[in-house]
């Protein structure tokens, strides 16, 4: 054990120094690995056992190209996916490296407090199910635009749900190939641009040969993996303690500097404002990223939808619980002393007397759960953790590639650009030209990015599908008076201030630009920009008076049948 | 309207179907949203409370509000998609046969 950590104990420490001064909004940085960090020797079995996952996952890929044939095959896996498989996946697109790396690494350095961001991440999901998932997969086809567009005119509703997709794929997406390169780094020894160029390729391959079908199972793969992978470590940390998390949290508090003030809320959430903003942006933006609305068109009919979403929150919701033991065991393990009396997973061990300081752990404080897999299990579980974060990101890039691509090909070309005169082979043909693009402009980000603060932009992501893509979509099932304009003018306005807001705001305008004091005091823009976007939905709206909004209105009716009862919505391929 | 869609919106069991559902789906989002920032809330005001021990012990009891409040969200999609998948497929069932 102390062989492999001393090849990470030269990794500068700077990640660990967000750790003390977590504002809300750096929770979406919580798993992105800020700073420099430095090459390490490289890792053989995690390599290995890495191989083998990429061997399997494209052997999968082989099998859904041959399956994959029609656009409903590409875009939806066919709508055979049932709901038991496609609540792994939901889940898979949810427990990215960020949540289980980042989560960890909260509750490790501050215990209870990593609990408060579990929670504001699950807690959407409840909501999706009872507002959204089966008048969702009534109503569309292939992508959250069919829906949102369906009795609208389809050029500007399309190209603004486009926009919103866009912008939301594209800053999620440069998080996480940052974040991959850094962490890959780390973990396996292998140069920055290297991991990125291995992620941008894989994910091209994986989406342009086998569609959804492949990008599902992938993503399933994965699930299982960290669910297992995690479920192992809790297990191990609960038996240290004789399956007591009284003992458990004694040690912890024995050890970490904080001591007792870890069992409770500590001073992340100062600003009632800021984290009522916070819970609902995450909320809300759950309900908006386009790759996990993508997934309600893979099952066959709302029936499994639901089914979707309940088993997608128990894995999630499971899945959280486990961080958190995972993080308290962290505590333990890695700033108590082990069986020889040493500290091998710090820089330096604490003098005699003094609690070692939460920072001073090797890698920095999202190394917390890498760490305690090493402690629990050894040389070899710690590369099966290593090679499970790598294919984490991997399987999630794959999933917001594909997004991406379905919004420029099925929304802009195949809708706004030919008008829906457009075959499905040619429509396909520009998902997978798109597909590559997007993986070439994401391996470029990926690379110019290194050494920038990309930790704002996953709550950019979020917050652009809370105040965009979010009110357009809800609003145009549940209220019969939206018309195209107010929809237009309603999600622009969430857009624009959403982004205004966070570059005026404490994580941009002063975190990264290096201003001393935020233009905008509140880091999350939520509570202003998804109510402005619903005002703006409703006063475009009811001032519309034109013929066409006449129309849309009374078209309403026939959507709204639709979307209870499900009359002649999509089905599952016959194959 | 297309006429099956008229033919729908005249059958009574439509209207049921509707509105039992919508009450339902509104009173479990609203059971979330009151869970959720009764958390924030307690979380932002109530510090002190969730930071008591239990007993004599370090737990406090934020710690089982905490898991609660996860728990919660599963529980509550049980919920739903148990009455949605019987009851509500049912008469769905039935009003899309009688508008054939």
């Amino acid at each position: 054990m102390r062989a492999v950590s001393n090849r990470i104990a030269s990794t500068v420490a700077a990640t660990a120094a967000a750790a003390g001064t977590l504002v809300p909004a750096s929770v979406y940085a919580a798993g992105a690995v800020d700073g420099a960090v430095q090459k390490q020797a490289t890792n053989v079995s995690a390599i290995v056992m890495f191989l083998v996952f990429v061997l399997f996952t494209l052997g999968i890929t082989y099998w859904a190209a041959r399956r994959t044939k029609s656009a409903k095959d590409f875009y939806a896996a066919g709508g055979g996916i049932t709901g038991f498989q496609n609540g792994l996946a939901i889940a898979g697109d949810y427990m990215s490296a960020a949540s289980f790396l980042g989560i960890a690494g909260l509750v490790y350095a501050n215990g209870f407090d990593g609990l408060i961001y579990s929670v504001g991440f699950l807690v959407g999901w409840p909501l999706v199910l009872f507002l959204i998932a089966e008048r969702l997969r009534n109503l569309g086809k292939y992508t959250f635009a069919d829906v949102a567009s369906y009795r609208f005119k389809q050029t500007p509703i399309r190209t603004l749900s486009a926009c919103g997709s866009l912008a939301t794929v594209t800053f999620y997406l440069i998080a996480q190939m940052v974040g991959a390169g850094k962490l890959i780094q780390l973990l396996f020894g292998l140069d920055y641009m290297v991991a990125v160029i291995i992620v941008g390729v894989l994910m091209i391959g994986y989406v342009t040969f086998g569609g959804m079908l492949a990008t599902t199972w992938v993503q399933i793969i994965k699930a299982v993996l960290l669910l297992s992978g995690a479920s192992f470590m809790a297990f191990m940390i609960l038996a240290k303690f004789g399956f007591s998390p009284e003992a458990m949290f004694k040690a912890a508090v024995d050890v970490h500097p904080k001591g007792v003030a870890i069992m409770s809320p500590g001073a992340f959430v100062s600003d009632p404002v800021d984290t009522i903003s916070l819970g609902l942006t995450l909320m809300f933006g759950t309900a908006g990223l386009p790759h996990i609305l993508m997934r309600f068109f893979t099952v066959s009919d709302a029936k499994e939808a639901r089914k979707s979403v309940f088993y997608a929150t128990g894995f999630i919701g499971y899945f959280y619980i486990l961080t958190f033991i995972i993080g308290f065991g962290a505590i333990v393990l890695i700033l108590g002393k082990d069986a020889n009396g040493a500290y091998p997973f710090l820089t330096a061990a604490p003098a005699e007397g003094v609690k070692a300081a939460v920072a001073s752990v090797i890698g920095g404080t999202n190394m917390a759960a890498i760490h305690t897999a090493h402690a629990v299990g050894g040389d070899l579980f710690f590369g099966f953790i290593s090679a499970v974060a790598f294919a984490t990101i991997l399987a999630v890039v794959a999933g917001l590639t594909l997004a991406g691509a379905s919004a420029v090909s099925h929304d802009l070309y195949a809708s706004v650009f030919a008008r829906g005169r457009v075959n499905e082979a040619d429509e396909i043909r520009v998902s997978k030209i798109t597909t590559v693009v997007i993986g070439i402009v994401s391996i470029v980000l990926g690379i110019a990015f290194e050494n920038q603060n990309v930790a704002f932009m996953v709550g950019l992501a979020f917050a652009i599908a809370a105040s965009t893509n979010f009110p357009v979509l809800l609003m145009s099932m549940f209220w019969g008076r939206m018309t195209t304009r107010g929809a237009v003018m309603g999600g622009a306005i969430g857009l624009i201030s959403a982004c205004v807001m966070i570059a005026l705001g404490p994580t941009v305008w002063k975190a990264v630009l290096g201003h001393p004091t935020a233009i905008i005091g509140y880091a999350n823009p939520g509570v202003f920009s998804i109510v402005l976007a619903f005002a703006g939905i409703w006063f475009f709206s009811i001032t519309d008076n034109s013929a066409q909004a006449e129309k849309e209105r009374r078209d309403f009716e026939d959507q709204y049948v639709r979307s209870q009862t499900g009359l002649g919505a999509e089905g599952a391929s016959a194959h | 309207m297309s006429q099956s869609a008229q033919r729908i919106v005249n059958n009574p069991k439509f209207q049921e179907l509707v509105a039992k559902r919508s009450a339902f789906a509104w009173t479990l989002s609203i059971a979330m949203l009151v869970i959720y920032f009764g958390f924030i809330l307690l979380v932002a005001f109530g510090k002190e409370f969730l930071g008591t021990p239990i007993g004599s012990g370090v737990t406090t009891w934020g710690m089982p509000i905490g898991v609660f409040t996860i728990l919660s969200a599963f529980i509550l999609t049980g919920i739903y998609v148990r009455r949605a998948n019987g009851e509500f497929d049912e008469l769905n069932r039935q009003i899309l046969e009688e508008t054939k």
